[in-house]
């Protein structure tokens, strides 16, 4: 695949790379499965082979995550793909300039309820427990709208980011079926590790996390899994690698071996019979600290969806690196912000479009790889079109016109813009 | 305002912005109410531990609450490497009300940042004098033991266990520990 480029640009890489003074690249990560390849591009030789060296630092949140890449801590990050979105758009507490040359793959998260909702929901709707996603918000509705006739407390749900994909899938998810996360539930920030013991406290009802943190949850009797990813559309981008756009400019070379090492290791952990060897090493204290059986469940997409022992099996519940899963898309760039101007964080505008074009960076990703039949030569296209790539309510995203697209949602919070509109 | 959920540490930190002038110092402990408490207090700056990932939650209140000023996330001086490094090293990180003044801010940081390092070495002074303790109880157990069991002096069981330690190439409190592990499962 694509050698004799590979080859050619390593023989004339070395001085090169001396020129531009880092041969180690600092990477944060969070412990999430979704930082697999950069963890197999350190660990399994993927890095050295292309004459990079991958120093890995685990950190605890994705503030910390986008100080410290802003503070120069990190030359890269693994990061959730609204982020550089949010920086461009100079959204958050630090929104200091980053972009994306690669997605880190596709898929991971999922949706899981408190036992005690999902059985209430059974009760009320009949639900057998092999209802879509779909079916499963519906039937949340019908509850919640018991719940505000008997003036009771509405659900708790957690989520990791106010700019995660989390968070936009969980309102998707729950929009789709009639709920409006901002009126009907309580959104609340919960860290992924504490899921679980949240859950059983009863201090959240609910959550949106990636992997391996719901199938804990079910694990220890506490949650129900009534939606993965893929359910609510397949492609919704994940986490990525992040940087800053002076250290990719300064550090040409560098990063194209990074992206080539990236790829390798993406192609690396899409075979199904190196996953036993990733779960292996991603089980490890400094990496994810989680239980191997359930990494290995995780990445192989087979599911214990219920603590009664339902099972689901998602095939492609992790995709590497097939099917363009390390494009960084423009499109996807544009979905994120859309999505942001629907549920109240930004307004649109025709400006802000044009900032986002600059937060993902396919040309980054051509420059390194070269081209090859698998990568796209354009950089958007329309999202959620095709059959196998449907978003859960069905409709199609055209980013070329995102205010027509958000005019077709019943649920959203567009008039919260016009209540204190900030610049346009 | 500080919050930290080790309340040892947010009391050291709170007597120095006092000792250095600040009356209005607010120590929180506990994420729950935190919302409510920032809306309330309107703190100009917020200093965190670095190693909360609580931070996130802090992140998305600022994102959903439009009565709550807007805040920039800082490390000390954000435009010193070094000081960054020490802030990091140190486990403080920062919120920081947009447009107060940066001389007014400098000196409350670096002093969050000198108190959080002499807390740490605090801690591993005490984790230290700890474990010494801990080792000198040890030993003393495993001389009684072989005292009783082999008919000898204190002199000839410090001796013995020492002599052991150094042919195994081992930690005298090792070979202590050993010794009474093993008095324990033969019943001695």
């Amino acid at each position: 695949m694509n050698k004799g480029q590979n080859d050619g640009s390593g023989l004339a890489a070395p001085s090169a790379i001396r020129s531009e003074g880092a041969r180690v690249i600092r990477a944060g990560f969070i412990p999430l499965v979704d930082a697999s390849i950069l963890i197999a591009a350190a660990e399994f030789g993927f890095a050295a082979r292309e004459g990079i060296q991958l120093e890995l630092v685990k950190d605890v949140s994705w503030a910390n995550i986008r100080d410290r890449l802003a503070f120069r801590q990190f030359d890269i990050a693994h990061m959730l793909a609204p982020m550089p979105v949010a920086s461009a758009l100079g959204l958050g507490s630090n929104p200091s300039p980053v972009i994306t040359p690669f997605t880190l793959g596709r898929g991971g998260n999922a949706i899981t309820l408190s036992v005690k909702l999902y059985r209430r929901m059974q009760a009320r709707a009949g639900l057998t427990g092999e209802e879509s996603a779909l079916a499963n918000a519906e039937a949340l509705k019908l509850v919640i709208d018991d719940m505000k006739v008997k003036g009771e407390p509405l659900p708790v749900l957690g989520t990791t980011y106010p700019f995660s994909s989390h968070n936009y899938e969980l309102r998707y998810w729950l929009a789709a079926g009639g709920i409006h996360p901002d009126h009907d539930v309580k959104l609340v920030v919960v860290p992924p590790p504490m899921t679980s013991d949240a859950l059983s406290a009863g201090a959240i009802d609910g959550f949106c996390v990636g992997a391996p943190w719901n199938m804990v949850a079910v694990s220890r009797e506490v949650g129900r899994i009534v939606a993965v990813k893929e359910d609510i559309w397949p492609s919704s981008p994940e986490k990525v690698i992040g940087t800053r756009p002076e250290w990719a400019e300064s550090h040409p070379e560098t990063l194209s071996r990074l992206i080539v090492a990236l790829d390798k290791a993406a192609a690396w952990c899409d075979i199904a019979d190196n996953r036993r060897d990733l779960a292996e090493v991603l089980a490890e204290p400094r990496y994810i600290d989680a239980s191997m059986d359930i990494l290995h469940r995780v990445l192989l997409g087979r599911f214990t969806t219920d603590p009664n022992g339902g099972e689901r099996t998602v095939p492609d519940y992790f995709s590497f690196n097939q099917n363009g899963a390390n494009f960084p898309w423009v499109s996807q760039a544009q979905w994120i912000f859309s999505q942001m101007v629907r549920w109240g964080q930004v307004s649109h505008s025709l400006e802000k479009q044009e900032r986002v074009m600059t937060a993902f960076r396919p040309d980054l990703y051509r420059n390194a790889l070269g081209l090859r039949p698998d990568i796209p030569l354009e950089d958007m296209r329309i999202e959620g079109g095709t059959r196998d790539d449907g978003f859960i309510d069905g409709a199609v995203f055209d980013p070329e016109n995102i205010p027509a697209y958000l005019q077709g949602f019943d649920v959203h919070n567009l008039e919260r813009l016009s209540v204190d509109q900030d610049d346009i | 305002m500080v919050f930290d959920e080790n309340r040892i540490r947010a009391s050291i930190i709170e007597e120095g912005l006092r000792e250095a002038g600040h009356d209005r110092v607010v120590v929180l402990h506990d994420i729950n109410g935190l919302a409510r408490q920032i809306e309330l207090i309107r703190p100009d700056v917020i200093v965190i531990d670095i190693e909360t990932p609580n931070r996130d939650m802090l992140e998305h209140l600022f994102q959903l609450s439009r009565s709550v000023r807007k805040p920039i996330a800082m490390f000390v001086d954000s435009s010193d490497t070094y000081s960054i490094e020490a802030a990091v090293e140190a486990g403080v990180s920062a919120y920081v009300v947009d447009g107060l003044k940066k001389e007014r801010v400098k000196p409350i940081l670096d002093m969050a940042v000198s108190r959080f390092k002499a807390f740490s070495r605090l801690q591993h002074e005490l984790a230290e004098a700890k474990s010494a303790l801990e080792e000198r109880k040890i030993i003393e157990r495993a001389k009684g033991i072989l005292m009783k069991s082999r008919k000898i002096s204190e002199d000839e069981a410090y001796s013995l266990l020492r002599q052991t330690a150094m042919n195994e190439k081992k930690k005298l409190s090792d070979i202590a520990q050993s010794v009474v592990m093993a008095a324990a499962m033969l019943g001695s």
